[in-house]
C-alpha cells in the first residue's frame, strides 16, 4: 500500500539531501511536490491543506534552520505531521465495564463491513473474548448467508433469526441479539448493518434506529481505503448522521493508494482503530498512526512484523525445532512444517511491504510467484516418510518419482535438496554459536540480513532464483523462531 | 451516434445499425451549482477527482482563454469551460469496435471485483439486445460462484444465452471457448466474456488473458478488451487502470458509478494519462442507465447551471 506515495516522497526528499542549508524556496518547492503527491494519492484536499500549512510553519522555523541536518529534520517534521493527521495515538477498542461490549458497524455497501465483522470477531476471539456476530444487514442479497458462512469458518456463533434479502426487522434482531448475548454470556456483540451504494436517508435512519436500540459502546465506521475525494462526503455524512466513535479501513492492499486512510481521521475526528487487507480472515491489524506514517515514508514497520511473527509461530513448535537443529535431527518433515508456519504469516509481498527501504525491491517482487512455496511443499509431500527423515536415501530414481509426483522437474527437486542441506548446515552453526535465547528482538536484525541477500540473489535461471528466494526467505525465519520467540 | 455493422439474420447481408439513443447529461452532477469563480476552479476540479496536475492545467488554460476573450459573465465562462473539456476529452477512437465483418464480435471484460463488472456486462447485453442484436454471454469468472448467478439474472433480462462453467473452478479459457462456439452455432452477433476479478499478480493476469484470447482465436477475433473502473475510486482507479493496461491490451474503458456523489473528473485523468479511450459509462442503478461516453454530454453535465 502507499507504494506510489512512498516512492514519490522519497524522490522529493532525495533532492533535499546534501543541502547544508535550506532556503524558503527549497522548502516551498518540496512542499509543492508533497502536496501534489498527496493529492495524487487521493488525500482529501482539506486535509492536504492543513498538512501543508503545518509542515510549512514548522519547516520555516528554528527547528530546521538550527538543525545539523536540515533535510533530515524536514523528513522528521513530515513524519510527525503524518502521524498527527493519521490520528496521533494508537487507539484501542473500548470494552464495556459490564459485558457484553456492543460494537456496531456502519458504512456504505461494498465497503467490506460483513467481512470486517468476521475478521474483528476472529481477532477478538484470539484475545479470549467470546464474540457473537449479529446479522442486521437484511437488505443486501445473501448478506445474512455470507455472515453465517464466515462465522462458521472462524467458529464464532452468528445470530441470524431473520432470513434477510429484504425480509425482517433489523432493529428487532439487534435488540434480541443483546438479550441473547446477556443470556449466553457473550463478552462482545458485533452488529453488522445494511449499507447502500450511496449515502441516503433511509439507510441513515435505519442505522440510527439500530444505534438507539443497542446503545453501542463502539460505533465503527467501515470505509474502503480506495475511495477518492468522495471519501470526505461519505465520512462526514456518517459522522453527522449516526455519529461514529472509530474508523476501520478496509482493502488497504497492494494497489490501494490509501487516500481515504490519510484523510478520514482528520475529517471525522474519529480515530482509525483497525486496518484490514485481503480476503483472509486473519488479515486485520490494530492501526498504529506512527507505524503507518513510517511505512508511508518507507521507514518500514518492523514492529508489526515482529508482532505478526509472534502471533503466527507456535512457541512449542519452535522450541522443538530448535532442539532438533541443535542435535542435527532437522528433517525435511520439519522443513515442511516450518514452511507452513511461514505461509500463515501471509504473502511474502505483504511481509516485504513492512520492511524499511523496500520500495524498489517490492516492485521486482510483484513478479514473484507465490506458488513457488506451494511447489516446494508439493515436492516434500511427494516424498515417503523415510525420504523425508533421511534425505540421504534420495537416489536418482527416487528423485524422478518425486518430480513426477509433484509436477515439477528433477532439477527443481535437486535444487530444493541443495538448499535444504545448506540451510541445515547454517542453522546448525548458528545453533552452536548463534544469538542467545531471550535476546529482545531476534527477528528484526536477521530480517534485515535477508533483505541484503535478496538483492544479490538474481540468478538468471528462474527456477534457481525462486529456489534462492525460498531458501533465503525461510532460513532466517527458522532460526529466528527457534531462538527468540 | 456511432454506426455499427451487423449481419441481417434473413438476408445474410451486413447492414449498418444504431443502438437506442441515450444521453448521460442529466445523470452528471454539476460542479458549479453556484457562480464559477476562476480563483476557486482549481480546488473544485481537485475535489472532483481531476487530479492535481490536470486541475492546474485546465485552470491555467481557462484563465488564459478568459483573459483573451474577456468574458466575465458566468454563462460565458460555463460555455468556455464546456468547450475546453469537450475538446480535451474528444477522441477518434471512442466508438466500440463493432465494425469488422467477422462475426461474432468478441468482447473480453476485465477489472477487479466490486467495480460493477457483472452489472456492466448485463447492461451492455441488455442494450445490445434492445437494439436487435443477438448476444451470448460467457461466464468465465469461474472463481466467484455468485458471479455466475448474478450474470444469469442479467442474461434472462437481456434475453441472452449464458454459457456457464460446468464445474466450479473450470478453466476460464475453456468457458470462453464454449461461449464462442455457442455463438457460432446460434449465429449470434456478439459474445461478451466475463473474466475473474482478482488475480494475484500481473503475470497471472497476463497468462490467463493470453490463454483466453488464444482459445477465442480458434473460432473468432477479440474485438474489444474492456476494462471496467469505478469512478468513486478517484486517482486509485488510475493506478488500477495502469496495472491492467500493462498486463493486457486494453482497448477501452467502462467507467461505472459516474452518477451520484462521484464527480467523474477521473474520466479526464484516465484519458489524458493513459491514452486509452473511455467507451462506455454507467450512470445509475437502473438497467438502462448505461451509455456511450459522450464528451460533450459529459462536459455539459459538469458545467450545468
Amino acid at each position: 500500500m502507499f507504494d506510489s506515495l512512498s516512492n514519490r516522497l522519497s524522490e522529493t526528499f532525495k533532492s533535499l539531501r546534501g543541502k547544508g542549508r535550506l532556503t524558503a524556496a527549497d522548502i516551498d518547492e518540496t512542499l509543492r511536490d508533497i502536496r501534489r503527491s498527496l493529492l495524487d494519492a487521493d488525500v482529501a484536499l482539506d486535509v492536504v491543506k492543513i498538512f501543508i500549512a503545518n509542515v510549512r510553519e514548522r519547516a520555516l522555523g528554528d527547528e530546521v534552520s538550527k538543525a545539523l541536518n536540515p533535510a533530515q529534520q524536514v523528513v522528521q517534521i513530515v513524519n510527525s505531521e503524518l502521524v498527527k493527521i493519521l490520528g496521533g495515538e494508537t487507539r484501542r477498542l473500548q470494552l464495556a465495564k459490564t459485558p457484553p461490549t456492543v460494537i456496531m458497524l456502519a458504512g456504505l455497501q461494498g465497503s467490506g463491513k460483513t467481512t470486517f465483522a468476521a475478521k474483528l470477531a476472529n481477532l477478538l476471539k484470539q484475545d479470549s473474548q467470546t464474540p457473537l456476530l449479529v446479522a442486521c444487514d437484511l437488505q443486501r442479497p445473501n448478506a445474512v448467508d455470507q455472515l453465517k458462512v464466515l462465522g462458521q469458518k472462524i467458529s464464532v456463533p452468528v445470530f441470524a433469526p431473520a432470513e434477510g434479502n429484504g425480509v425482517g426487522n433489523p432493529v428487532e434482531v439487534a435488540k434480541q441479539a443483546i438479550e441473547k448475548a446477556k443470556r449466553e454470556q457473550h463478552s462482545v456483540v458485533i452488529v453488522d448493518t445494511a449499507g447502500r451504494t450511496g449515502v441516503d436517508q433511509e439507510m441513515m435512519q435505519q442505522a440510527i434506529d439500530i444505534r438507539n436500540a443497542v446503545a453501542p459502546d463502539e460505533l465503527i465506521f467501515v470505509i474502503d481505503s480506495m475511495l477518492g475525494q468522495d471519501a470526505v462526503g461519505v465520512a462526514k455524512a456518517f459522522q453527522d448522521g449516526v455519529g461514529i466513535s472509530a474508523v476501520a479501513l478496509t482493502k488497504l492492499d497492494g494497489d490501494a493508494r490509501g487516500g481515504a486512510a490519510l484523510s478520514v481521521a482528520t475529517i471525522t475526528g474519529a480515530p482509525i482503530i483497525y486496518s484490514s487487507t485481503g480476503e483472509s480472515l486473519d488479515a486485520i491489524e490494530v492501526f498504529h498512526p506512527d507505524r503507518m506514517a513510517s511505512r508511508i515514508l518507507d521507514m518500514g514497520d518492523v514492529l508489526t512484523l515482529i508482532e505478526q511473527a509472534q502471533k503466527t509461530f507456535d512457541q512449542e513448535e519452535s522450541k522443538k525445532i530448535a532442539e532438533k537443529i541443535a542435535s542435527d535431527q532437522f528433517t525435511l518433515q520439519d522443513f515442511l512444517e516450518q514452511l507452513q508456519q511461514v505461509k500463515k504469516m501471509g504473502s511474502l509481498k505483504g511481509i516485504m511491504g513492512m520492511m524499511p527501504g523496500m520500495g524498489k525491491i517490492k516492485q521486482d517482487l510483484d513478479q514473484f510467484d507465490e506458488k513457488q512455496i506451494d511447489r516446494t511443499q508439493a515436492i516434500i509431500q511427494s516424498m515417503t516418510p523415510l525420504e523425508r527423515n533421511q534425505p540421504k536415501v534420495l537416489n536418482g530414481s527416487r528423485r524422478v518419482r518425486i518430480a513426477k509426483g509433484s509436477g515439477t522437474t528433477v532439477t527443481e527437486v535437486n535444487q530444493l535438496m541443495q538448499r535444504f542441506e545448506q540451510s541445515a548446515k547454517v542453522m546448525k552453526s548458528m545453533a552452536k554459536g548463534g544469538p542467545m535465547p531471550g535476546s529482545p528482538f531476534p527477528v528484526a536484525p536477521k530480517k534485515a540480513a535477508k533483505v541484503e541477500k535478496k538483492k544479490g540473489s538474481k540468478s538468471g535461471n528462474p527456477a534457481k532464483r525462486a529456489a534462492e528466494n525460498q531458501g533465503i526467505s525461510y532460513q532466517p525465519k527458522q532460526s529466528g523462531s527457534s531462538f527468540g520467540l | 451516434m456511432f454506426p455499427f455493422l451487423r449481419r441481417n439474420r434473413k438476408s445474410e447481408q451486413v447492414e449498418q445499425v444504431e443502438l437506442p439513443t441515450r444521453s448521460i447529461t442529466s445523470a452528471i452532477r454539476s460542479l458549479f451549482p453556484k457562480k464559477i469563480e476562476l480563483d476557486d476552479l482549481e480546488e473544485i476540479l481537485i475535489r472532483a477527482d481531476f487530479g492535481a496536475q490536470a486541475s492546474e492545467q485546465i485552470t491555467g488554460e481557462l484563465k488564459q482563454l478568459a483573459k483573451h476573450l474577456g468574458p466575465t459573465e458566468d454563462s460565458a465562462l460555463r460555455v468556455l469551460l464546456r468547450d475546453l473539456l469537450t475538446e480535451k476529452l474528444t477522441r477518434e477512437d471512442s466508438a466500440l469496435n463493432l465494425k469488422g465483418e467477422s462475426f461474432p464480435y468478441v468482447f473480453l471484460v476485465v477489472g477487479v471485483n466490486g467495480v460493477g463488472k457483472t452489472t456492466t456486462i448485463g447492461k451492455l447485453a441488455k442494450w445490445l439486445s434492445d437494439g436487435g442484436w443477438h448476444v451470448v454471454i460467457g461466464a468465465a469468472d469461474t472463481f466467484r460462484a455468485a458471479a455466475v448467478d448474478q450474470l444469469e439474472t442479467w442474461a434472462k433480462r437481456a434475453g441472452a444465452k449464458l454459457v456457464k462453467p460446468q464445474t466450479h473452478g473450470q478453466d476460464p479459457a475453456s468457458v470462453a471457448y464454449q461461449a464462442v462456439e455457442q455463438a457460432v452455432t446460434e449465429r449470434a452477433d456478439i459474445v461478451i466474456i466475463d473474466t475473474a476479478g482478482r488475480l494475484q499478480n500481473k503475470k497471472d493476469l497476463m497468462d490467463e488473458l493470453n490463454k483466453i484470447t488464444r482459445s477465442i482465436q480458434k473460432q473468432g477475433l477479440v474485438s474489444e478488451v474492456l476494462l471496467v473502473l469505478d469512478a468513486t475510486m478517484g486517482q486509485n482507479a488510475l493506478s488500477q487502470a495502469r496495472a491492467f493496461a500493462e498486463a493486457a491490451d486494453v482497448t477501452g474503458i467502462v467507467l461505472t458509478k459516474l452518477d451520484g456523489s462521484a464527480k467523474g473528473g477521473i474520466a479526464y485523468a484516465i484519458q489524458q494519462q493513459l491514452n486509452i479511450p473511455i467507451k462506455l459509462v454507467g450512470v445509475g442503478e437502473g438497467q438502462d442507465d448505461f451509455a456511450f461516453f459522450s464528451p460533450k454530454d459529459f462536459a455539459t453535465g459538469l458545467v450545468a447551471n
